[in-house]
């Protein structure tokens, strides 16, 4: 059972990153007031911008390690610029702010196919990824080396590293502070002298560069190519986002229980004290526990006060 | 209802116009690209009735959003829906030995089932316990996918394929000689006809029954509603399994009528255009009607398009996608409108005033 649990550890992190780091930039925004179920689109967005970019400069500097970064970069770049349609379609215009994230789903998805085709003409863009490696030291120590030290990537780092700053911020400072009072009492914020458009412009510009950042980050992990869709994990991004109350700890709570749960339905079948359990019932468990989660959360729900509604400051 | 019409033309415009610069952009001829486009929706009849075939299950998800929404529901769910009624009509048919006219209304029956049971659930969560039916019709989309994808392993697989199902015989299909014949050898079939039925009776019971007008009203005002008498709750749960049985309804006519089996592991993505279609459509029936024979012909008519020319096919999804940003950003076009109309007023008067009187119309926008 140990060694089990030892072999899959890593892979459940290596899914959990993409994860974790897209509903944290789901939490900025909806903390804000803006509810992003663009999410999936955003994703898509900088898995293609980070797939296009290293494959053309991989043709370029074969072998070079930057080339990868500036992919992620890049990515990050074409994250916070497509979310840019949200914000102003749903903090200028007043539009409805889920029909807005699905018309950002569905043109992310049209258009990247239809650019990666006119590149390939097959749709796929195929990369060099990171390499997983062994954090030297560490990963000797018992238990929690082979379980956090082993075969992980620079990027589950980085992203570790902005979930804590996330906290802090969010928490710590006057900017966290004004963020969350623009998504739970927009009018009392405005009277104490916060930019409400401002902020929530920062907050959707913040949900693009991280699930720009995420989407790359599943390219240069675990995919390797570009095909045009990110298989729904914006939108388990979304569930984890409420899952966890909207709280960054709680998010990465909530990502490590559907990265788990996902890479457990995903090798049940090498697995014989797993494979006993019926594909299925491993497949839908994750959603299935969601819908319970949200019945369960239904009453005590955390949900930013006025995410989802325009802001207009003439309304009281 | 007729700006409503101009803003949806508007969307539209906007959008083809977005389609032309991406063609432009990547480096393609937007006429010909367009010319073809059209020209493979609409040649010849058999163009014209795959288009029409193209649009049928699109009319159903588009409804069925549109029926979601006038309670002010959205059902995002509607892909998984429409896999479930098809997998439950494709289970009745492949195991009903019966005379066409008898199986058909049965297969329609347990599709609409399949999907209302798909969407009531989220329906259920919501008046129960006040879930947010996005999300949990999202997680429904993947149950739904799981279920369908190991129940048709499991129940109808195709002996000779490891992907798909078997293959609907003839009496359990939706297709009909002399509308084959009508259309020389289009796989237009009877789903476009029920679909047109649907609309009829989905018009009818939002305008003229006080049920309709009872779920319109707790889409407009819940508090309001529920003061007036209205059970809420019940029209939540009623509206959901009723957009979730037009769904099901969509997925005869997509797996059993333009398709005779079901391939798995995909979630069909006419689950998703319902929102554009149902959005284009202003939630109207007649316009959802219209609108989805509008993407159909943009669906069926980007191979001819991409066989003549090098312009990926992928151009119709982004034309509609676009189309449905500014449908969702139609006070932009409301505006526009409403300055350039104030534009002319102004100048009238102005000149039938000798430009004595400056306007004093303050904006209170």
């Amino acid at each position: 059972m140990w060694n089990t649990i030892e072999q899959i550890f890593p892979y459940a992190i290596i899914y959990t990153i993409p994860l974790l780091i897209t509903a944290l930039g789901g939490l900025f925004s909806e903390r804000s007031g803006v509810v992003n179920i663009g999410l999936e689109g955003l994703m898509v967005v900088g898995a293609f911008a980070g797939a296009f970019t290293i494959f053309k400069l991989q043709a370029a500097y074969p072998n070079e390690g930057w080339v990868l970064w500036a992919g992620l970069l890049v990515a990050v770049l074409a994250g916070v610029l497509f979310s840019l349609l949200h914000a102003f379609a749903s903090i200028n215009l007043s539009a409805d702010q889920v029909i807005s994230g699905t018309a950002i789903n569905m043109i992310a998805g049209a258009i990247t196919i239809f650019m990666a085709r006119n590149m390939t003409g097959s749709g796929n863009i195929r990369v060099n990824g990171f390499s997983p490696f062994d954090v030297p030291g560490f990963s000797d120590i018992p238990v929690l080396g082979p379980l956090f030290f082993t075969k992980t990537y620079w990027t589950t780092w980085l992203i570790l590293l902005i979930l804590a700053l996330c906290s802090f911020v969010l928490y710590k400072t006057a900017f966290g502070l004004r963020l969350r009072a623009c998504g739970e009492h927009p009018h009392a914020a405005e009277a104490a002298g916060v930019n409400v458009k401002k902020m929530r412009y920062i907050g959707v510009m913040i949900s693009g560069a991280f699930s720009g950042l995420g989407g790359a980050v599943i390219i240069l992990t675990y995919a390797g190519e570009f095909t045009g869709s990110v298989a729904g994990l914006g939108f388990l991004a979304l569930a984890a986002l409420i899952f966890g109350q909207w709280r960054p700890l709680g998010v990465l709570a909530a990502t490590l229980f559907f990265g788990f749960a996902t890479t457990v339905a995903n090798v049940s079948q090498v697995i014989p004290s797993i494979a006993v359990v019926p594909p299925i019932i491993l497949k839908v468990f994750p959603y299935v526990v969601t819908l319970l989660a949200l019945m369960v959360f239904s009453k005590s729900s955390r949900a930013p006060k006025a995410a989802g509604e325009p802001y207009d400051s003439g309304k009281r | 209802m007729k700006n409503s019409l101009i803003i949806s033309l508007c969307a539209v415009v906007f959008g083809l116009l977005a389609g032309a610069v991406l063609m432009l952009a990547t480096g393609h001829n937007a006429v010909t690209g367009y010319s073809y486009l059209f020209q493979g929706g609409l040649k010849n009849p058999e163009r014209i009735g795959n288009t029409f075939a193209t649009a049928s299950p699109l009319i159903f998800s588009g409804l069925a959003v549109a029926f979601a929404f006038r309670t002010g529901l959205f059902n995002i769910g509607v892909a998984g829906q429409l896999l479930v009624g098809g997998f439950c009509a494709s289970v009745v048919g492949l195991n009903l030995d019966l005379p066409k006219v008898v199986l058909l209304p049965i297969m329609l029956i347990a599709g609409a089932l399949g999907g209302a049971l798909w969407s009531v659930i989220p329906g259920l969560l919501k008046a129960r316990f006040n879930v947010h039916e996005v999300v949990s019709s999202i997680m429904m989309n993947w149950v739904g996918f799981w279920t369908v994808y190991y129940g048709v392993q499991s129940y109808i697989k195709n002996p000779s394929s490891e992907t798909e199902s078997k293959q609907l015989p003839e009496a359990a299909t939706l297709k009909a000689h002399w509308m084959t014949d009508l259309f020389h050898g289009s796989y237009i079939n009877l789903g476009l006809l029920v679909a047109v039925v649907v609309v009829i009776v989905v018009a009818f019971i939002i305008n003229k029954t006080t049920f309709g007008y009872e779920l319109k009203a707790v889409g407009h005002n819940r508090d309001a509603s529920e003061y007036a008498g209205i059970a809420v709750n019940r029209s939540i749960v009623f509206s959901m399994a009723i957009s979730g049985a037009i769904a099901g309804l969509g997925g005869v006519a997509l797996y059993a009528g333009n398709a005779s089996n079901i391939q798995i592991g995909i979630l069909p993505s006419q689950g998703f255009d319902g929102i554009a279609v149902s959005l284009l459509g202003a939630n109207n029936p007649l316009g959802v009607l219209l609108s989805a024979i509008f993407f159909g012909l943009l669906y069926s008519g980007r191979g001819f398009m991409n066989a003549m020319t090098d312009i990926p096919p992928e151009i119709a999804d982004s034309i509609i996608a676009i189309i449905i940003y500014f449908s969702a950003t139609s006070i932009m076009i409301e505006r526009l409108i409403r300055w350039l109309i104030r534009r002319r007023a102004n100048a009238k008067l102005n000149a039938s005033q000798d430009g004595k009187v400056k306007s004093s119309h303050v904006e209170h926008d």
